[in-house]
């Protein structure tokens, strides 16, 4: 019998429906792959039960003859972001440990309704707050990857570096992620799998416990475009609960999936040519442009002026809604509660707070905190809205030149754990591709391109015009075809 | 200009107050959620997942809460803003589980507009005075601690926790407190009117921050202020600006200076104390929602928002002195609460009905009776009047009779005391009771002739030029007919006799 883990959303889907397995059997090969994988520390908490009883039910849906979902008998994995009933939800943070939500998110409805069941919740950087899986209070991610000849644990990206480490080791077939800054794309790009980031407002925050609300957009990682096409089609929706979710209807973005990009202008920005990014970077922006070529599309140059003031702009906007966004975990309702014998309740907040969330959330909570102060907000925040206007309107003229942008997704391939940790600025840096089109709410994807001379996958990434998801899928497509990118991390962790 | 002057050992000194008037807007569902409004309900039962501020909760505006505040914004003839933001306030306490207020900083949905306050000569308010109103904003009401519970914890009830509020901001217009309290008044009176407030200020459905400052009478510059939050009555407004007005007087004549700063009030002492200074005063962090887009209102929706006001005080004030005739007393008390005006205007088209009259014909007779008449005998009777007797047709059938003659004035409260007790028939309690007036001019004309032929003295006196007379013959008259004669068929009848 084959492997059942080797195979994504559309082979594990088709292959229920057909009768050529079942649900239950594709949920129990990937209950005991992510039994076998805690070396990875991806998950964590694991439910197979939960994938279990969403298997026969998709069984006994098929043996009654009744229509399946797009998503029937495909177990994932969700970030643990993602508010899931009866199932502990933590943001990666002591102080939501132990929190258990009475309410499902919108995201997540939607996956079991289409016919997903879940494996686990995915550990991620705390809150979302990170580039590389370190910042988790359930401890680092490992990537299924290493450099050739080396032992040392890498980092599966961030900040849903649960999601990629887990479809990268072949654990699950697909999973959610979210990206406020490129917390899919960098990921993805780490580990070799593809991931969509949508048009803001295409998949609903309700029930996603919120970093920057502005930017906050939920996406699938998953093995292939095709498997993404699927998962984001059961995933988008307009959602009377989100005021900011696009009243749009769905296309079915996997029967429009089409490779031949003929008639297509790719635009590459100059800007994005960096000191810094690694020559194997460049390198495969090089091979993807010819990829692209190959497939009809005309290569032309562009500018995206605004490129280097994006990421400071982000790491004002992103902290300022952040700090006001966690305001919530005070130990009043929920959560930790830290209250001292005698303690008033500034001591409680302050106690709380100091002991439930981790450094990075804190640095950030300081930085929004300090940039929304009097004094400082126009000086900071309102300059940095200015510069996300201005960032948008770069996109919008180079869309008048191009229909899609191709750019690297990061400046570097995986990195070793603790590598960056020390640093910051070093770390925040990784985004640095990523985070424009977030600014821009543009819909966003990473795909594999190939592996450096370490043997570490690159990812490339490709950005559409608002809405134009099905743009950025078939480039995504053409590029997945031609760069025939196969390769599989050496199972270590079992 | 109002003469309201605190007389110093320095010299006089005028007060400077605007309010802040904080108005639950009336509506089933709160602001961003859709969990109920009703007062009363036991603690913690009114709590979406929302307003629990629950991991992941997004809020979506309560559209009816936008009509509500731009329906006020209109009867204030404001400026309504068809681009208007939701801000943060962001800060830390348990009664706020977001910790922040979802508020309108920034763009609020209403511009400038004002309200005129009426001439009162008793209350120092020479004539009628225009207080500007700088902005309406909507925004979250927070919950309530509960210190009283046990011994050394604090409860939380989140009942009220995003209950939508407008917050209509004055300018610094009004100079005495009874300026300040006949805003409060006429800005309820408006707001319940249009139906967007009830006004009940005991279930702190209205409340307002009082601004006081005080300045020698003639100095240009304006004092520095206090502002005291949450006063709950016209009557506290009041003794709050007399209590600070006084207070920052002597302390200025003291030496002393007005520190900018919040204040509480105490009902029970009628006095104000610190509550945090300018020093402790928050860093909010304003900035705009970012969970909620802009909110632009359509020429439609605000067409329909202005064909659903109805008739406000002023315009209904005018129309009762220009179209029906009354005096300018009687129609601001009429027009002064919706009530009111509901009860008169049911009873005056009640009682032009019975009498096939215009109401303009008998909207005197009907606002004396609804203005006096009717509410002395409810009052004298207290527990005994039954309210849901007091109905428009049976004070319409009395005052029938009455214009048609039949009963006296005196006999109509009589009768009206009859139904309010044991909501009899007006008509049969005139006929059973025997309180109708005689006009038979018969039965007159004989007892006027026997007075007259009584008191010879006296009609000669009378007719020498003793005209005050007339008034004993009249009494006697009536005398005679036990009280039931038609006064006027009695006048008519001794002025022809007696020559």
């Amino acid at each position: 019998m084959t492997d059942l883990t080797q195979l994504g959303i559309k082979p594990l889907r088709d292959g229920v429906a057909a009768g050529e397995f079942t649900a239950r059997e594709v949920a129990e090969a990937f209950n005991a792959a992510v039994a076998d994988a805690s070396a990875l520390n991806a998950f964590i908490v694991t439910t197979p039960d939960h994938a279990l009883d969403a298997a026969s039910k998709v069984d006994a849906d098929r043996a009654a003859g009744k229509a399946l979902g797009p998503m029937a008998g495909v177990p994932i994995g969700m970030k643990d972001l993602f508010c899931t009933q009866g199932v502990q939800t933590t943001a990666a943070s002591h102080i939501l440990e132990g929190f258990v939500p009475r309410y499902e998110s919108t995201v997540s409805q939607k996956l079991w309704d289409a016919g997903a069941g879940m494996l686990g919740k995915l550990n991620l950087d705390q809150f979302a707050m990170g580039s590389s899986n370190e910042t988790s209070h359930f401890g680092n991610v490992s990537s299924p990857w290493r450099r050739t000849g080396t032992n040392a644990p890498m980092s599966p990206g961030g900040s849903s570096g649960g999601s990629s480490a887990a479809v990268a080791a072949r654990i699950a077939p697909a999973a959610t992620g979210t990206d406020t800054g490129g917390s899919i794309r960098q990921p993805a790009a780490f580990t070799g799998i593809c991931g969509i980031k949508p048009t803001y407002g295409r998949c609903s925050r309700w029930g996603v416990v919120a970093f920057a609300s502005s930017l906050d957009q939920a996406g699938p990682m998953a093995r292939s475009v095709e498997d993404c096409a699927i998962m984001l089609g059961a995933m988008a929706g307009f959602d009377p609960k989100d005021a900011t979710s696009l009243k749009m209807d769905v296309p079915d973005w996997a029967a429009g999936l089409d490779g031949n990009l003929a008639g297509k202008t790719i635009g590459i920005p100059r800007e994005y040519r960096m000191e810094g990014t690694d020559a194997a970077i460049l390198d495969s922006w090089e091979r993807g442009k010819q990829w692209l070529r190959d497939a009809g599309a005309t290569i032309v140059d562009i500018s995206l002026p605004h490129t280097k003031y994006a990421l400071p702009a982000y790491y004002i906007i992103a902290p300022a809604e952040a700090s006001s966004n966690l305001a919530r975990y005070d130990g009043v309702r929920y959560g930790l509660r830290d209250l001292p014998d005698g303690a008033g309740l500034q001591d409680m907040y302050a106690e709380t707070r100091e002991a439930g969330f981790g450094d990075e959330v804190k640095r950030r909570i300081l930085i929004g905190t300090y940039v929304l102060s009097a004094g400082f907000y126009d000086a900071y925040y309102t300059q940095a809205q200015k510069v996300r206007a201005l960032v948008a309107r770069d996109f919008e003229q180079a869309f008048a030149q191009c229909d899609l942008i191709l750019a690297p997704t990061t400046p570097t391939a995986s990195f070793p754990l603790g590598e960056n940790s020390e640093d910051p600025l070093a770390m925040y840096l990784n985004d640095v591709f990523a985070v424009p089109a977030s600014l821009a709410g543009l819909p966003a994807m990473s795909v594999p391109a190939m592996q450096n001379e370490g043997g570490l996958p690159l990812g490339l990434q490709l950005v559409g015009r608002p809405f134009d998801e099905q743009g950025v899928l078939n480039a995504g497509l053409a590029i997945e075809q031609r760069a025939g990118f196969s390769a599989q991390p050496d199972k270590w962790w079992c | 200009m109002s003469s309201y002057r605190i007389h110093g050992a320095t010299g006089d000194w005028e007060v400077v107050i605007g309010l802040e008037v904080h108005a639950q807007i009336t509506s089933n569902a709160k602001l961003f959620s859709g969990a109920s409004t009703a007062f009363g309900a036991e603690p913690n039962t009114q709590v979406s997942l929302v307003d629990a501020a629950m991991p992941g909760m997004l809020p979506v505006l309560n559209a009816e809460c936008v009509r509500q505040a731009v329906r006020t914004g209109m009867a204030i003839e404001a400026q309504i803003n068809k681009y208007s933001r939701f801000d943060r306030k962001n800060y830390f306490y348990a009664d706020l589980p977001q910790g922040y207020q979802i508020s309108q900083l920034y763009h609020p949905i209403v511009g400038e507009g004002s309200l005129t306050i009426d001439a009162d000569d008793k209350a120092g308010i020479p004539e009628d005075k225009i207080i500007g109103i700088e902005r309406i904003h909507i925004e979250q009401d927070a919950g309530k601690l509960m210190h009283d519970q046990h011994p050394t914890m604090s409860y939380v009830d989140l009942n009220r926790v995003g209950v939508a509020l407008m917050e209509i901001v004055s300018r610094p217009d009004m100079t005495s407190p009874a300026e300040a309290g006949a805003y409060v008044r006429k800005l309820r009176a408006i707001l319940r009117y249009v139906g967007s407030c009830d006004g009940n200020m005991e279930e702190g459905s209205m409340r307002a921050d009082v601004n006081v400052s005080v300045r020698k009478v003639g100095d240009p510059e304006l004092g520095t202020r206090t502002e005291t939050k949450n006063v709950n009555s016209v009557r506290f407004v009041m003794q709050t600006i007399e209590f600070e007005a006084q207070r920052q007087v002597d302390l200025i004549e003291d030496g002393g200076t007005v520190v900018q700063e919040t204040r509480l009030f105490d009902p029970g002492t009628g006095t104000t104390r610190t509550m945090r200074s300018k020093e402790d005063a928050h860093d909010y962090r304003y900035f705009p929602d970012p969970d909620l887009l802009p909110l632009e209102l359509g020429e439609d929706f605000l067409a329909e928002c202005r064909a659903s006001l109805p008739e406000l005080p002023d315009a209904k004030r005018a129309r009762y002195e220009s179209e029906l005739g009354l005096t300018p007393y009687n129609a601001r008390e009429l027009t002064a609460e919706v009530e009111t005006f509901a009860r008169y205007e049911t009873l005056l088209a009640e009682t032009a009905r019975r009498a096939g009259k215009s109401e303009a014909e008998v909207a005197t007779q009907v606002a004396n009776w609804a203005l006096s008449v009717a509410p002395g005998v409810f009052k004298s009777l207290g527990d005994d009047a039954d309210p849901a007797y007091a109905t428009a047709q049976a004070q319409a059938a009395i005052l029938e009779l009455q214009a048609a003659g039949a009963i006296s004035g005196g006999q109509a409260k009589e009768i009206y005391e009859i139904v309010l007790k044991t909501g009899r028939e007006p008509g049969e309690i005139a006929e059973t009771e025997g309180l109708k007036q005689q006009s038979d001019t018969g039965a007159i004309e004989l007892a006027v002739d026997e007075v007259i032929a009584a008191n010879p003295d006296k009609v000669e006196q009378y007719r020498g030029g003793k005209d005050k007379l007339f008034g004993f013959f009249v009494g006697q008259t009536m005398k005679a007919m036990q009280g039931k004669a038609n006064p006027a068929v009695v006048n008519d009848l001794l002025k022809a006799k007696l020559g």
